[in-house]
């Protein structure tokens, strides 16, 4: 007798998933990335700003892999760590972002009344000029909250809070789209008529419908989220000089472009591997949790 | 078309509206004083100082402020740079010619490559061509621009020699010479912009195609008779072009934004280097000015947008 084989819907979006080779390669690079990150500079005990001029601007050697900055300091320890900082803001920022937009979005598509002005508001979001606000922000409120959370603390927070807050437009209409074209199907109707309230339909059984197409948004968004920080640090106007993120280390390896080319492309690569892994992540889910595209 | 036209204008005034209280605010709401600078200067008595905010109409209450602010924009007065005492909207179209031209050229080459690029490895799935162009798409696409212009730099500047290391805003053009001269110092910029650029076109351009290739009326067209390079070329690449016109008119802010960090790796004298500039000096007219710019860029262009989009599409009726 044949036993008839069990398929989940996740088994199903995960076997799709294992299709898409690139995603499983952006999953091993990312993965790698986290670990070398998270656990690295616990193997790595090279300290991050062991300054010795007379290393100065070395290429990559046995003893510092990464070749060395302009203090001398090592420039793997340093990329390790700075690559905590990078990831930690594209991830939060990202939370954020979802929050907001899974507010707003279930918000206007289930309260009829809310619609119009939220949508206005989105749009509104949508033609805000991203990077331009973002440093005119930045540059206004650093100083006051540095002086009330500490260097790292206050801009961190910020960064997260503005990338978050510029960047939720799309899962909004997302999940707007999700509850206008479910709110009115017979599975809402039936919860409503053994007298579950709004809040538990709008949580259980209307949201959890929009999950996938967020998903996929939330990953991409954390690779954009990354790029702006870099790009933030890399302009000088993101995380102070004693905080070696990944883009304030290409910042600082502008100025030696010539003689060391080595301390632009090691945390440029990094950056790079990293939001092409999330990337090709995001493209691997898209495929494996649309249904329609599932053979 | 006509009334659609000025509905749709009408709609971009809140918009903007809404944007410039944004800005306000957020410079209003800042801590810290304009002018710290000069508060600090222990030569300035406390009477002047009041009278300078007097003048300045800093001590009238903030929406006061703001409508007064509104009006002077208006009329095109974006007030005096702090740092230079000129004024800002000289300031702003004295560089906006430099960020025009390096964009409009990237914009341009961009569109020219990713359609043709978009359609062909729609049309050839999963040939070599196909997945080297997506790859590279893709890697166009996930690396920040800042990146390659650095590798830019480090190959065809610093080891090939083959461009200047630094753009030279001195060069007037007056001869082949230095018009040869001009031309050599923007390739890498506009190279960094249209690589991103086309890039993320592309791939929308190819979605298209994709989505159309298998609908009906595409086989309908197969069935007559007709050769695959007249069906794509005469049917499906027309139905594609639809979205795609929209995104390239949406896209242009985003080039706008790159562009600050282009001017800012390659030092081109245009509006991205100056609010860069403007932001580190703290001169906060400017930086209101010149985000200001970018936000009326952004909604023009999604007027643009959706104008070309009823314009192409009969099926959209706007009443």
């Amino acid at each position: 007798m044949r036993t008839l084989e069990h398929r989940s819907l996740r088994g199903d979006a995960w076997r799709q998933f294992r299709r898409h080779r690139l995603a499983l390669v952006g999953v091993g690079a990312l993965s790698l990335i986290a670990f070398a990150t998270v656990l690295g500079p616990f193997l790595y005990t090279v300290p991050t700003d062991g300054i010795d001029f007379k290393k100065a601007l070395q290429g990559p050697s046995f003893a510092h892999p990464f070749g060395t900055d302009q203090l001398g300091r090592d420039l793997l320890a340093r990329s390790l760590y700075g690559g905590r900082v990078s990831t930690a803001v594209g991830v939060s920022a990202v939370l954020v972002a979802m929050t907001v937009g899974t507010l707003v979005g279930s918000l206007a598509g289930f309260f009829g009344r809310a619609d119009g002005p939220l949508m206005r508001l989105t749009d509104m979001f949508i033609s805000l000029p991203g990077l331009p606000l973002l440093l005119l922000v930045i540059s206004l409120f650093r100083d006051s909250l540095r002086q009330l959370l500490g260097p790292v603390g206050g801009i961190f927070l910020l960064i997260v809070l503005l990338v978050g807050l510029l960047n939720w437009m799309g899962v909004a209409r997302l999940v707007r789209g999700t509850f206008l074209s479910l709110k009115e199907r017979d599975f809402v109707l039936a919860a409503r008529a053994v007298g579950v309230g709004d809040l538990t339909i709008i949580t259980r059984h209307i949201l959890p419908n929009a999950l996938g197409p967020v998903i996929v948004a939330a990953t991409i968004g954390v690779g954009a989220a990354i790029i702006t920080e870099s790009s933030l640090s890399f302009l000088g106007l993101g995380f102070p000089p004693d905080e070696p993120t990944w883009g304030r280390l290409l910042f600082e390896a502008q100025g030696f472009i010539d003689t060391a080319p080595h301390y632009a492309i090691f945390p440029g690569l990094l950056i790079s591997i990293t939001v092409l892994s999330v990337n090709y992540i995001g493209d691997g889910l898209r495929d494996a949790l649309d249904p329609r595209r599932s053979a | 078309m006509a009334r659609y036209l000025v509905r749709r204008l009408l709609i971009s005034i809140p918009t903007l509206l809404g944007i410039s209280v944004i800005i306000f605010g957020v410079l209003a709401l800042a801590p810290g004083d304009p002018l710290s600078q000069f508060a600090n200067n222990p030569e300035v008595p406390e009477e002047v100082r009041q009278r300078v905010r007097d003048s300045l109409g800093l001590s009238e209450p903030m929406p006061v402020r703001y409508v007064k602010w509104l009006g002077q924009l208006l009329q095109g007065d974006m007030g005096f740079s702090f740092a230079t005492r000129s004024s800002v909207t000289e300031l702003i179209f004295q560089r906006l010619p430099n960020t025009l031209a390096v964009v409009g050229v990237a914009y341009f080459i961009g569109v020219a490559v990713a359609i043709p690029l978009g359609v062909f490895t729609a049309a050839k799935r999963y040939s070599i061509f196909d997945h080297l162009a997506t790859t590279v798409a893709f890697v166009g696409f996930s690396v920040p621009s800042f990146f390659t212009g650095l590798i830019f730099i480090i190959i065809f500047a610093v080891q090939l020699r083959w461009f200047p290391f630094i753009y030279d805003s001195t060069i007037v053009v007056r001869d082949l010479g230095s018009l040869f001269q001009q031309v050599k110092q923007s390739v890498m910029p506009i190279a960094v912009l249209t690589f991103f650029y086309a890039a993320t076109l592309m791939r929308y351009v190819r979605a298209e195609m994709l989505e159309h290739l298998p609908q009906d009326y595409a086989r309908t067209a197969r069935s007559k008779g007709l050769r695959e390079s007249a069906v794509v070329r005469r049917h499906v690449l027309r139905n594609s072009l639809i979205p795609v016109i929209t995104l390239v008119a949406l896209g242009l802010p985003n080039v706008f934004t790159g562009a600050v960090i282009t001017e800012s790796i390659f030092s081109v004298p245009g509006i991205g280097q100056l609010l860069i500039l403007s932001i580190v000096n703290a001169d906060t007219p400017v930086v209101m000015a010149v985000t200001f710019s970018f936000a009326v860029l952004v909604v023009f262009f999604n007027l643009v947008a959706d104008v070309l989009y009823a314009a192409a599409d009969p099926r959209i009726r706007y009443s």
